[in-house]
């Protein structure tokens, strides 16, 4: 088998640039497979491990899909707000065992800003019912005191006793910033791989007292309360984003979903977010069925372009399979030259697409998750990639039995004397 | 005596219903040099095929070594070939990207006994390329470097390692001009006498005959003409 080995390397060597190309073409189309692949992967699992310890979120009524992605995910648009009434009475329900009142709308930098409590500290969990850890630093405990996402410190390089100016609204610049009132940077989180990472923590009065002189939207002109002076007004919230809730039973959740959807006071509801994030699989699985289908189908296409290649030399080497054959070469051991040139050529196109996306997750990782919150790991290929690897490759391999059993029947007709 | 290396009776092949061969008797004794000339068509190379146990013959009696190759498996065959034949073509005898000295390694690779019959496989080579006259400087590089008269040196120094027992030559100078036509079948010939190899040499131009001692025309073997062949078709 030796000889058929490096016989077949020599060959593939000698036909290098076609082949490169035609390896190459294999891997991209086995690189957007699996990154389609990882991409699903990592967004469900950055999903679902973003909101592990909630029973419920409560917010003003409406779409049940967008206020879990806007308060949890910070995707999407901002709900309705909530009353603080609400919020208090909500804490009050017997059943309620904690509420983490969310209020979002500001930014730093492009990372957005959540006022809340400490019960955030307390209560929120990531992942499997992991609690939130501080890499340094402490909470917030006073107005303008700031506590970072771990992404946000790594990303902009801040450490505690940094001082960081907030703008209004979301986006990356030309925003109105809260400049008068900087606020110092108190305490760093643990990363988690999660929203909570890309988020900008502060308390719910800090963010009554940068929008005490604001109105609209915009400062009033001529209008400005130094931030000495906060401490004299009423810094309570009259109105949060959302409210995650904990329950001290689980068994109490559909009651209490239902006590909240019934109030009368305001429109509000409450959600699951497990059944939430099934509505939005459901909704994206169809998406996903089309993008596995058009990547499935470039592997198709980058493996029609070897065969193609491989193909197309076979009439050229007619007259070298024959001095094979004159040397004592079975036509099995060309059927197996041709079978083992294609299944290297395969694997080289299928673990260079496998290289490919590692290294695109290496360098493109760090933008998607400081865009778009996606986590994606230069990891090991999960079990499913490696599915669909395997697939590829047997594919791959069931195609190169095309040539090779071409060159099997040419060897077998033309003997010593290749009629060319 | 000794049985014959080639022993052949009534010998028939046809290409699908079309007759090409039929020899009532041909026969190579072990170390003879032999000239078979014909015109072109008249089926040298599809003897030379039948002989090498790529055909098989429809008809008759054909025995190499003794070894009956209308019962012999293919697979069979095509490792008694690597074992006992050496081929030189007339043209493309060589892999064009591999080094000179790797293509004549090649009937090592594929035979364990001409591999162990050439001693030390790389020492065997370089003996024979130096004997047949050719450029050390040539031996690593791709045998598609090489002129026609190079190649075809190196095609018989391939058909010569591991000493088989049989050389087979299809028009091996047509491609050559006159002057090395003659001194190439000189080198053959001297490489084949010294390791003990028989020699079959084809050619479709009688005048070669002049060198060997024996020398046979097709159509005084072959009962089809290459015309009759034609016909029947
Ligand atoms: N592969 C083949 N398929 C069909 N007919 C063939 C094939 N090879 C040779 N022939 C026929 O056999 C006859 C002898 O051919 P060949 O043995 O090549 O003669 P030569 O080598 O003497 O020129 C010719 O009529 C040729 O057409
Ligand atoms: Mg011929």
């Amino acid at each position: 088998m030796t000889p058929l080995v490096r016989l077949a390397a020599h060959s593939a060597w000698n036909r290098r640039a076609s082949l490169v190309l035609a390896v190459g073409a294999m891997a991209l189309s086995v690189m957007l497979l699996l990154a389609v692949e990882r991409l699903r992967e990592e967004a469900r699992n950055g999903f679902e491990q973003s909101v592990s310890g909630a029973d419920l979120i409560v917010g003003a009524r409406g779409s049940p899909l967008q206020l879990l992605l806007y308060s949890v995910f910070r995707l999407g648009d901002a709900s309705q707000d909530m009353s603080w009434a609400s919020v208090e009475k909500l804490s009050g329900h017997p059943a309620v065992a904690w509420v983490i009142p969310l209020s979002l709308g500001d930014s730093h930098r492009g990372y957005p800003v959540l006022a809340t409590t400490q019960a955030y500290f307390a209560h929120f969990r990531t992942g499997e019912q992991r609690p939130l850890v501080f890499r340094q630093g402490r909470p917030f405990r006073v107005v303008f005191e700031t506590v970072l996402g771990a992404e946000v410190a790594d990303a902009l390089r801040y450490r505690p006793g940094d001082r960081i100016a907030l703008a209004h609204g979301s986006g990356e610049s030309g925003l109105a910033e809260h400049t008068d009132k900087p606020f110092t940077v108190v305490g760093i989180l643990a990363r988690t791989g999660t929203p909570v990472d890309r988020t900008v923590h502060i308390s719910l009065a800090a963010m009554e007292a940068i929008h005490l002189d604001w109105q609209g939207g915009a400062p009033v002109p001529g209008f400005a309360i130094p931030a000495e002076w906060v401490q004299k007004f009423d810094l309570r919230p009259k109105t949060v984003t959302a409210a995650i809730v904990g329950l001290k039973s689980r068994a109490a959740v559909f009651g209490v979903q239902h006590w909240v959807n019934q109030n009368r006071d305001e429109a509000l509801m409450a959600v699951l977010p497990g059944v939430a994030l099934a509505q939005l699989w459901e909704m994206l699985a169809q998406v996903e069925r089309v993008l596995f289908v058009v990547s499935a189908l470039v592997v198709a296409v980058g493996l029609a372009g070897l065969v193609a290649v491989v193909l197309a030399s076979l009439d050229q080497r007619r007259r070298e399979l024959a001095i094979l054959r004159a040397v004592g070469a079975r036509p099995r051991d060309i059927l197996a030259l041709l079978m083992l040139e294609g299944a290297g050529l395969v694997l080289a196109g299928a673990l260079s697409g496998l290289a490919l996306l590692t290294a695109l997750v290496m360098l493109a990782g760090p933008l998607l998750e400081a865009r778009y919150g996606l986590a994606l790991a230069a990891t090991l290929p999960g079990e499913r990639e490696l599915f669909l690897l395997g697939g590829a490759i047997i594919a791959g391999f069931a195609a190169s039995l095309i040539p090779a059993w071409r060159a099997y029947r040419a060897s077998l007709a033309d003997g010593l004397t290749p009629k060319i | 005596m000794a049985a014959p290396l080639i022993f052949a009776r009534a010998l028939r092949y046809d290409w699908d219903a079309t007759p090409c061969l039929d020899l009532p008797a041909f026969e190579l004794a072990a170390g003879e040099q032999v000239f078979l000339h014909g015109p072109s068509g008249s089926g040298k190379s599809t003897l030379l095929n039948l002989l090498a146990g790529v055909l098989v013959p429809q008809g008759g009696e054909l025995r190499v070594l003794d070894a009956d190759f209308r019962k012999l498996r293919g697979a069979v065959r095509d490792r008694f070939r690597a074992d006992h034949i050496g081929l030189i073509f007339q043209q493309f005898n060589l892999i064009p990207y591999l080094p000179v000295r790797d293509n004549v390694l090649l009937p090592c690779r594929f035979s364990r006994r001409r591999a162990t019959r050439a001693g030390r496989p790389e020492e065997a080579a370089a003996q024979l390329l130096a004997q047949l006259d050719l450029d050390p400087a040539l031996w690593a590089r791709p045998a598609a470097a090489l002129s026609v008269g190079q190649q075809q040196r190196v095609a018989a120094a391939r058909a010569l390692i591991g000493r088989p027992e049989l050389v087979i030559a299809d028009e091996p100078t047509s491609a050559l001009d006159a002057a090395r036509q003659a001194a190439f079948l000189d080198l053959l010939r001297r490489e084949c006498a010294a390791s003990g190899a028989a020699l079959l040499f084809v050619s479709h131009d009688p005048r070669l005959a002049a060198h060997f001692d024996r020398a046979l025309a097709m159509h005084a073997l072959n009962r089809i003409r290459p015309d009759q062949g034609r016909q029947a078709a």
